[in-house]
């Protein structure tokens, strides 16, 4: 049975198995790869994806818990890498391996929405679902304050 | 070369004619001992414009990149060093990933030897393609090449200036006698525009835009996904399998048992479950009903190990450096110190699991594999399909950190298998994180027995240094070949420390558990214990941390490397240098914050210098490490923000093994599964770090792996600062700290 979403803005129908999870549903049946599969079970944060505007782990999500909900990954952040909290990403050069990234920069999307101006500690409640075995924590920090000032220059 | 006289890091396979052939060569290569390789397989050098820089008529430049990209920065650093001698403006650069043609290229990449390997023959590479450009537009003027100049992509000549641009003169460039590689002019250190200037990494904008293509992300026409049950006893075999549920998940196409064996394998295989998509081949496992022959190795544990650590402890080792009478003189010394260090298996934990994705035709094959090591993958795929390597279209994709795990070619063996059975459609062989986590190759356990003895004045009198491990050696050597047990200790061997009287012993665990590199390979632990025991002595004698290492390194000096004479001695100029340098940084001997400690350690190792000092507290049976200092010189910094990184990381890497890294065996099998008994730092976990960076001129070495085997030392001897408790074994315990 087909279901229906908002994918990156547009409308998007997907007909597989009702329990399949939105991350097997983006990366394997629309080839949609910049969401990682790391665990599988919602402790490394490598899929993180909006869902309605909030920070979600795709491994664990059901397609079905997703039909007529609004769904953002990080190819749909910008068109051309724009978005401030991308730029920010490049201006610090935070990724290393990269494969975490995409996941760190959709929860620090979703941390920049609710608190403009983050402290320290709310970055470390923000980010401590999202793992980087490369260690670019310090620099994705750096990125996320960048990003709010970059942010609140243009408001 | 090779500094131990069995197994080498870099074990790269050349692949013959007839399948593969092992052609094993030293871990730390020099940039000499480099290019006497390379001059051996080339006789004669490849046109650079074949091998190294494509140009395009509108001046577009892409530069070959012969190493592979795993979050270290040779992306970047590698093309930097061509587009130097090029001449070019680095914001014309492109990069593209070399294909396996070892005639060419020696695409293995680890033990922190990719610049050090790379400078000297990418400089001349580069130079030689740049005096071709040169004459080429020399010759279209009808002028002296000497009166011409290459910049910005570009060769201009007189006044007023003309120009051509590369683009311009590439065909005929490419075309003319290429310069004598030994002899051609490089370029003057002082003129340099893009070495030694920060860098950000060339892939950055794919990696912030989830555009960058992992070797999970291969997407082929008509590929399967598979998923593979493997015996979860290391060494246990297939007995029966009953695929019928299995089948009966939809979009599960097909059950296909297989077997893996020879040099690269690590499990002997399993059942593979190909389904349309990722998801329905992790179900369909699952719903596999499968019986394994577990073998000899289900009895197994961590605490047995424990037992033969310490039955081999009470022995005396086989003598692996023996300097003086060290024994003697710990016997009748007054003042003598002696302490005892454990360090468990480790994982490597790559955030990208292992995966492979692999088609064989009759007439070919290809594959798209996240490797460290794509000639060693493609003789691996050569000899599964029968065909000879030349037919292997090996495509090498970024990888999602690899740290010596992406090395392997067993993750490359079972793809191969499984597309075997697949009649001629792609397979991706995907593994999850428990595959990952319980099927990888593991950083040794390792147990140390050190002892230390001071004279009257506070010198070293003696120091011996016993290890009994689970050695990488074991794992890959022949059946019957000599270890010395030198491997295990690396430059833990070669000790700075100024004494008569030094012995190193070794003795081997037997154990099934994979081992191999880890990020920092055998320094991991050496670190640990001797910067851990340096601390130990300096406090029995007394004396200030820094002070009594800077007084035992004494004069400067250069020491020759213990089993690795081929390769720079460590020069006790540089080690104080860095020494110096951080606990200046640092504020060594001003006041902390109540509660907190102050540590210091530092290591030669990759042929590079590293120190820090760690600022660290201990609250409620935990650690916090509150800053990081580090000094590096890993000789001339081609990227210094890429130096930089690469510490950061190394730090971050040090500090999950020294507070959480640790793989314990139960009935034969990893007891950790996933990143919920597996802990991995996080960003509350991260300390302040600082790294700064010697400008020098010396040779460049490696830095990739060189930052991490201070971390543990340096955060250790600070909880002794901070609390007079010494930790001894990693990870650290809340009971060790009570």
């Amino acid at each position: 049975m087909a279901i229906s979403f908002t994918l990156n803005g547009k409308s998007q129908s997907v007909d597989v198995s009702p329990d399949m999870p939105l991350l097997w549903v983006l990366r394997d049946t629309l080839n949609m790869t910049g969401t990682k599969f790391g665990c599988g079970m919602a402790l490394c944060g490598a899929c993180t994806v909006h869902i309605n505007g909030e920070a979600t782990r795709s491994c664990i999500t059901a397609i079905s818990s997703v039909a007529g909900k609004k769904v953002t990954t990080i190819e749909g952040l910008s068109a051309d890498g724009s978005h401030p909290v991308q730029q920010a990403w490049m201006e610090e050069d935070v990724p290393q391996c990269g494969y975490c990234q995409s996941g760190q920069i959709m929860s620090a999307v979703a941390l920049l929405s609710k608190k403009p101006n983050p402290t320290d500690t709310d970055i470390d409640d923000a980010m401590s679902g999202n793992i980087c075995r490369c260690g670019t924590y310090q620099r994705i920090r750096k990125a996320i304050h960048r990003a709010a000032s970059m942010q609140a220059g243009k408001a | 070369m090779a500094i131990a006289p069995v197994v080498n890091r870099r074990d790269f396979l050349k692949t013959g004619a007839a399948g593969s052939v092992a052609l094993v060569v030293g871990f730390h290569l020099s940039p000499a001992a480099f290019a006497d390789q390379a001059q051996d397989q080339e006789k004669k050098p490849p046109n650079p414009f074949d091998a190294w820089v494509r140009i395009t008529p509108d001046n577009r430049v892409t530069l070959i990149l012969g190493k592979s990209e795993m979050g270290q920065g040779i992306m970047t650093a590698l093309p930097m060093i061509l587009a130097e001698e090029l001449c070019l403006d680095w914001k014309q650069v492109r990069v593209q990933q070399a294909p396996t043609n070892p005639k060419i290229y020696d695409l293995g990449t680890g033990g922190s030897g990719s610049v050090a390997g790379s400078w000297l023959p990418l400089r001349r590479a580069g130079a030689a393609a740049r005096e071709m450009l040169v004459a080429a537009a020399a010759k279209k003027w009808e002028v002296s090449p000497d009166t011409c100049k290459a910049q910005n992509g570009q060769v201009v000549h007189g006044h007023p200036q003309r120009y051509l641009s590369y683009g311009e003169l590439v065909e005929a460039a490419s075309k003319l006698p290429i310069p004598n590689l030994n002899t051609v002019a490089l370029k003057n250190s002082d003129d340099f525009t893009v070495v030694g200037h920060d860098t950000r990494r060339f892939e950055g904008r794919d990696k912030a835009t989830g555009a960058a293509k992992f070797g999970i992300d291969s997407r082929v026409p008509g590929m399967l996904f598979a998923v593979v049950a493997r015996c979860p006893v290391f060494g246990g075999k297939l007995a029966s399998f009953d695929a019928t549920k299995a089948k009966a998940v939809p979009g599960v196409r097909d059950v296909v048992p297989f077997e893996t064996s020879g040099r690269g394998a690590s499990t002997t295989g399993g059942v593979a479950v190909l389904a349309d998509n990722s998801w329905a081949a992790i179900q369909g496992r699952n719903a596999l009903e499968v019986k394994w022959d577990e073998g000899t190795a289900a009895k197994e544990s961590t605490a047995e190990l424990q037992k033969q650590f310490l039955a081999n402890a009470a022995k005396p080792g086989k003598v692996v450096r023996n300097e003086g009478a060290a024994d003697s003189v710990l016997a009748s010394s007054p003042k003598k110190i002696e302490a005892v260090y454990e360090l468990p298996f480790a994982p490597h934990a790559c955030m990208e699991p292992m995966n492979c994705t692999v088609q064989i035709r009759s007439d070919g094959a290809e594959a798209w594999i996240p490797t460290q090591a794509p000639q060693w993958a493609q003789g691996v795929i050569a000899e599964t399909a029968k065909l000879p390597p030349e037919k292997v279209i090996v495509h090498t994709t970024l990888m999602g950190g690899g740290f010596g795990r992406r090395y392997q070619a067993d993750f490359v063996m079972e793809a191969a298998q499984v597309a075997s059975k697949s009649a001629g459609k792609p397979v991706m062989v995907l593994w999850t994180r428990e595959d990952d986590m319980q099927h990888g190759f593991y950083r040794p356990a390792s147990y140390h027995k050190l002892q230390g003895a001071l004279d009257a004045n506070g010198n070293l009198a003696a120091w011996k240094h016993f290890q009994t491990s689970t050695s990488i050696a074991a794992k890959w050597s022949q059946k019957g070949a000599e270890d010395s047990g030198l491997g295990e200790f690396g430059t833990g061997a070669t000790v700075p420390y100024t004494t008569p009287n030094l012995r190193i012993e070794y003795m081997l665990a037997e154990s099934s558990v994979p081992r191999a590199w880890w990020r920092s390979v055998e320094h991991s632990s050496s670190g640990f214990v001797v910067e851990s025991f340096i601390d130990e002595l300096a406090a029995a004698a007394g004396q200030d941390p820094l002070a009594f290492r800077l007084k035992l390194i004494g004069g400067d000096r250069k020491i020759p490397q213990f089993g690795g004479e081929k390769e720079p001695p460590l020069d006790t100029a540089r080690l104080k240098g860095v020494l110096q340098l951080a606990a200046d940084k640092a504020g060594w001997g001003k006041p902390l914050p109540k509660g907190q400690g102050r540590g210091i350690a530092t290591f030669y190792s990759f042929n590079s210098y590293t120190a820090a000092v760690a600022e660290t507290s201990v609250k409620d049976g935990s650690v916090k490490v509150h800053r990081l200092v580090y000094a590096v010189d890993c000789g001339r910094p081609i990227n210094p923000e890429g130096i930089r990184a690469q510490v950061e990381s190394a730090a971050i890497y040090g500090l999950s093994a020294a507070l959480h890294d640790a793989i314990t065996i139960k009935e034969g099998r990893v007891e950790q599964s996933n990143f919920n008994d597996y802990q991995m730092p996080r960003m509350s976990e991260t300390p302040l770090t600082e790294v700064h960076v010697v400008m020098s001129k010396e040779e460049p070495t490696g830095i990739g792996e060189p930052g991490l085997p201070v971390v543990a030392p340096a955060m250790c001897n600070a909880i002794f600062a901070a609390t007079g408790k010494r930790i001894r074994r990693l990870p650290i315990r809340s009971e060790d700290l009570a």
